[in-house]
């Protein structure tokens, strides 16, 4: 079964359609990048899947089991998208960081605050702090940075700080990590380690969705490609497929203005 | 009349220079963050008011909102601010309260100015963090948001507040016995000057003090760089 549907997304900005109807769904593991020209709707699409936006249209299904649907008004409330959220996790092109916290904090930031809300919290506090903490470190291990604990953001680097980011989403364990062009605000020499941590859960088998310009990392990591184009998804299949044999025009086009 | 007894009368003053001072910046502070968020309020009859009237404080002089507060009340209303009950017939508060009433107005307006640019200039994107990492509006706020406003903002308070040290010294229009007030009286009544530059040295060593310590806090958040 999918772990995550999108049925029939629509958005827009004042006048401008920006989602006209968007339909996919992953399995749990997969890797799926969303590739596409500027202004087609990626981040739109990212967005709206984090919440960030609220879709005019259309259902998200996570696990068979209705998680948002946009017709039903009264599950908008804050809280309610709130707890929604904590299903997906979400990299930014420009980090965003907490600056005033350090690395390690940055990371446990958000499971403290989740912790304090669980009713057995008070009585265990010490032991659940512990836990997050430990759980922190070894996920900073992961992306390398377990030397760079107490730094502050404006002490590393810009592919340091992305992969401090990568490690405080994936605290929250998300069932689906989403990526927003991770390594476009990043010189190419700093994009490959940002792009190695990704391969590395990629092989993890953790379940993620990639927008990226990087088409060498689409091709070699994304089980499935999504194209878009104009608001809608032009193209999608088999990564090998796709990039070997685009079929629509647009695709073709596209490509082979990114190669 | 001798260097010391100056000295005593001078000192005296300043007991209601500081009173003023620290109660108005205690009540300017918060205030000012209440007026933020009427003015950045999304109830647009609310945020229109509020920008209205931080408009017109901060248009017109402090002089004159003085003037307002402490003689409107007798000259139009024919209740000067003296009589009210609550002052029990001591003119001296009456006169301290009119005037701290007015500072609190005065500086509260333009702390919300600054408070207002300096939460506006927090990028989005820490908002979007904080909420995709499933923080509520509040825990943003507090756990993320505030400490960069107030690193941003300590410089334009810092100055905000040596202004208002000096400001003090309107009160005298209003009678309050404020440093310059009594400085002006021994020049009125004495016939000499230079208790006048004399207490000009008490603004400077509290001023150079306040700097000091603006100094110091600013220096305790440049750990960060947002
Ligand atoms: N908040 C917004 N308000 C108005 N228009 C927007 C907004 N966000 C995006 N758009 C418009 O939607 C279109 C798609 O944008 P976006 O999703 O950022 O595309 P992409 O990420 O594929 O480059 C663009 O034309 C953009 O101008
Ligand atoms: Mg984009």
């Amino acid at each position: 079964m999918a772990i995550f549907e999108a049925k029939n997304i629509y958005k827009k900005f004042g006048d401008t359609e920006v989602l006209k109807g968007i339909d996919f769904s992953m399995e749990k593991g997969e890797v799926l990048c969303i590739i596409g020209s500027s202004g087609s709707g990626k981040t739109t699409l990212l967005r709206c899947i984090n919440f960030l936006e609220t879709p005019d249209r259309g259902e998200f299904y996570l696990n068979g089991n209705l998680l948002f649907d946009a017709a039903d008004k009264k599950s908008h409330s804050d809280e309610e998208i709130r707890q929604k959220r904590l299903h997906l996790g979400l990299v930014f092109q420009s980090f965003n960081l907490f600056p005033q916290y350090t690395v390690l904090d940055n990371v446990c930031l958000a499971p403290l605050l989740l912790a304090k809300e669980s009713p057995d919290y008070k009585k265990n506090k010490k032991q659940i702090r512990e836990e997050i903490r430990a759980h922190a470190i070894e996920l900073l291990k992961k992306v390398g940075l377990e030397d760079k604990l107490d730094s502050y953001p404006c002490q590393i680097s810009g592919g340091q700080q992305q992969r401090v980011a990568i490690a405080r989403a994936l605290a929250l364990k998300p069932d689906i990590l989403c990526f927003d062009e991770p390594t476009s605000a990043l010189d190419p020499e700093i994009t490959v380690e940002v792009l190695a941590v990704m391969k590395n859960l990629a092989k993890e088998d953790t379940t993620m969705l990639v927008v990226t310009h990087e088409m060498g990392f689409a091709r070699e990591v994304s089980d499935k490609v999504i194209f878009m184009d104009n608001g809608v998804i032009a193209e999608m299949g088999d990564a090998e497929e796709v990039f070997t044999n685009p079929k629509s025009r647009r695709l073709q086009e596209f490509l082979s203005v990114m190669k | 009349m001798s260097f010391l007894d100056v000295t005593l009368k001078l000192l005296s003053g300043f007991q209601d220079t500081l009173l003023l001072f620290f109660f108005t910046l205690l009540l300017a502070l918060p205030l000012g963050l209440v007026f933020t968020f009427g003015t950045m309020s999304k109830w647009k009859p609310l945020s229109f008011v509020t920008r209205g009237f931080v408009y017109i404080i901060r248009g017109t002089p402090l002089l004159l909102q003085l003037m307002v507060v402490v003689y409107i009340p007798g000259i139009v209303f024919n209740s000067p601010l003296v009589r009210w009950p609550i002052f029990a017939g001591n003119t001296n508060a009456a006169y301290f309260a009119g005037a701290l009433f007015a500072f609190v107005i005065n500086y509260a307006c333009y702390f919300s100015e600054i408070y207002r640019g300096g939460i506006e200039s927090i990028s989005q994107g820490q908002y979007e963090a904080g909420q995709v990492l499933g923080m509520t509006k509040s825990q943003i706020f507090f756990r993320i948001v505030l400490l960069q406003v107030i690193k941003r903002i300590m410089a334009p308070v810092a100055n905000e507040t040596i202004t208002l040290v000096k400001d003090t010294a309107l009160a005298a229009t209003v009678n309050v016995y404020e440093i310059y007030f009594m400085s002006r009286e021994i020049l009125n009544s004495e016939f000499i000057i230079w208790p006048l530059f004399y207490s000009g040295a008490f603004y400077l060593i509290f001023n150079a003090g306040l700097t000091w310590l603006f100094r110091h806090i600013e220096k305790k958040l440049s750990y960060f760089r947002s």
